[in-house]
């Protein structure tokens, strides 16, 4: 479960994020929106403890996480797997290395068996195994991306994921495959999911519920429903593009 | 003028502030688990193979020309016979020290703080965060190890080479007999003597660990920024190492002057 009360941050002197709250479920899913520099990938930050809030608490399985340290801390974050929005693959280990880092750094799994589970996530995240030995620089953008979801996917059953815009600059069919995954992980592992994302069409399908940031301040919690009957100035400017797409996307899927 | 003195000051407090917590952090990092023994035998290895040419190089050359300018000098004076003296002291205590100190500052401390403040720029250090690793434990605790052993290590080859490079000297220019030199020798490896000469390399050690580490973790501004970081990284750790040597030269000699 995670709750965010009033938190307030920012990076140097000015604050990025303002008073901003919310919650999310045991199990349940969030999709984050907002404009670019809202301050989406900064509540990830802070979710993870990477940064801590100048004000405001940040509750993680009901524990404040700016109040843990040291190894308590750690085991709380081996419980979540993010993937982070430029990949930040260890550019100096190989494709396999990245993939199994995980595994690598605590299981006692001998390294054959780890090669192999890497294998297998490669092929799920559709990548060649032949990739394996190769560098990150040696892969394309996309590519990079879903070496990086097969990364966050190997760390042992983390209880909550957490996607920093994972399908964007993915080709419709990676893009396919990718949130095709996140469903799987929310219905068969029972995985609590946060995704950014820009792509409405994406946020549809991977929850039921919303949070759209802009400038820093929360302006919109809810569900698509609510979503469409917002009348909040500042989500009636972030959906405007969409309103079609949303439309659209709705007679799909839900009618 | 004035208060751009008081701002460049209280930014110099503000660093070695700084500079001091990190290093703490490094040091208390050594204890605990997990160990990361891979990492630190792969740091040995790159800290002391790497550097090996380098250090033996430095070592020949200096040596040498140290030895002439010595044997001219003692031959003025008759006693040329002291050469053996004047090289293994002035070697020990200062040459051998200060060389292998600045070529690691130069090799290693350029090396690590690119390596790290890369890996900040492009989030690999928060990555390993959320892996709930430990980036200070994996990274710079290692690389720590790797130079408190390596140092000292290189140290010695080079004050070995470098004295190699005297009896070069002593042989062929100076015309000495070899055992007059390497008995000259003999009687300056004193206790004080390697002490000092073994003291200082671990000292250096922990500077140029320190300052690369921090150097590194404490990059901003992208490539630029690293560039930068890394000179001042290269810069602050060899005037640091000339300094300090000053300051444990000085303290040895008003503390241990029986021993020397
Ligand atoms: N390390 C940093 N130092 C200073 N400012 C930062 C830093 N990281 C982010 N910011 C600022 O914080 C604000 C929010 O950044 P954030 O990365 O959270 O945006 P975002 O919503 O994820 O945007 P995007 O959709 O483009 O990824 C931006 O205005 C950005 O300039
Ligand atoms: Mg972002």
């Amino acid at each position: 479960m995670i709750r965010l009360e009033n938190v307030t941050f920012g990076y140097g002197d000015t604050p990025v994020l303002r008073e901003v709250s919310f919650r999310i479920a045991p199990g349940e899913s969030r999709v984050i929106m907002g404009p670019s520099g809202s301050g989406k990938s900064t509540i990830l930050r802070l979710i993870l403890g990477l940064d801590r809030p100048w004000s405001g608490k940040v509750l993680v399985d009901g524990r404040d996480i700016a109040a843990l340290k040291g190894a308590e801390l750690r085991d709380l974050r081996k419980r979540i797997g993010m993937v982070f929005q430029d990949g930040a693959l260890f550019d100096s280990m190989t494709i396999g290395e990245n993939v199994g880092y995980y595994q690598f750094e605590y299981s006692k799994k001998t390294d054959d068996q780890i090669e192999g589970e890497v294998r297998q996530m490669l092929q799920f995240v559709d990548l060649d195994t032949e990739l394996i030995d190769r560098l990150p620089e040696e892969l394309s953008g996309g590519m990079r991306r879903r070496v990086a979801i097969a990364r966050a996917l190997l760390s042992t059953r983390p209880s909550l994921m957490l996607f920093d815009e994972p399908t964007t600059g993915l080709d419709p069919q990676a893009t396919a495959n990718v949130l095709a995954l996140i469903k799987k992980l929310q219905e068969q592992e029972r995985i609590s999911v946060i995704i950014v994302t820009h792509q409405i069409a994406d946020a549809v399908k991977l929850a039921d519920k919303f949070v759209i940031i802009h400038t820093g301040r929360l302006v919109f919690d809810g569900d698509l429903d609510q979503l469409r009957q917002c009348a909040t100035p500042e989500v009636q400017d972030f959906l405007s593009p969409f309103r079609q797409s949303v439309g659209e996307v709705i007679k799909r899927n839900f009618v | 003028m004035i208060t751009g003195l008081y701002q460049s000051f209280k930014r110099f407090v503000f660093d070695v502030d700084q500079l001091s917590r990190f290093s703490a952090r490094m040091v208390l990092s050594l204890f605990g688990r997990p160990v990361y023994l891979a990492e630190t035998m792969e740091q040995m290895y790159l800290i002391g193979i790497g550097s090996l040419f380098l250090v033996i190089l430095t070592g020949i050359f200096a040596g040498q020309g140290l030895a002439l300018q010595f044997s001219m000098e003692l031959a003025d004076f008759g006693s040329k016979n002291y050469l053996g003296r004047l090289m293994a002291l002035s070697v020990i205590r200062e040459l051998g020290p200060i060389l292998a100190g600045l070529m690691v500052a130069a090799r290693v401390a350029a090396g690590i703080t690119a390596e790290i403040g890369s890996m900040k720029s492009s989030n690999q250090l928060d990555a390993l965060t959320a892996f709930g690793v430990d980036p200070i434990r994996k990274l710079a605790a290692p690389r720590l190890i790797a130079l408190v052993v390596m140092v000292p290590v290189l140290t010695v080859i080079c004050d070995f080479i470098a004295i190699m490079g005297g009896w070069v000297i002593a042989l062929f220019i100076a015309h000495l007999t070899s055992t007059t030199y390497m008995s000259a020798v003999n009687a300056k490896l004193t206790f004080g003597n390697v002490f000092i000469g073994l003291l200082k390399p671990f000292v250096f050690a922990f500077i140029i660990a320190f300052i690369s580490c921090y150097k590194g973790f404490t990059a901003t501004g992208g490539t630029k920024g690293v560039g930068r970081a890394t000179t001042e990284s290269v810069m602050i750790a060899s005037i640091t190492i000339l300094i300090v040597n000053f300051i444990v030269t000085k303290v040895v000699f008003t503390f241990l002057k029986g021993y020397l």
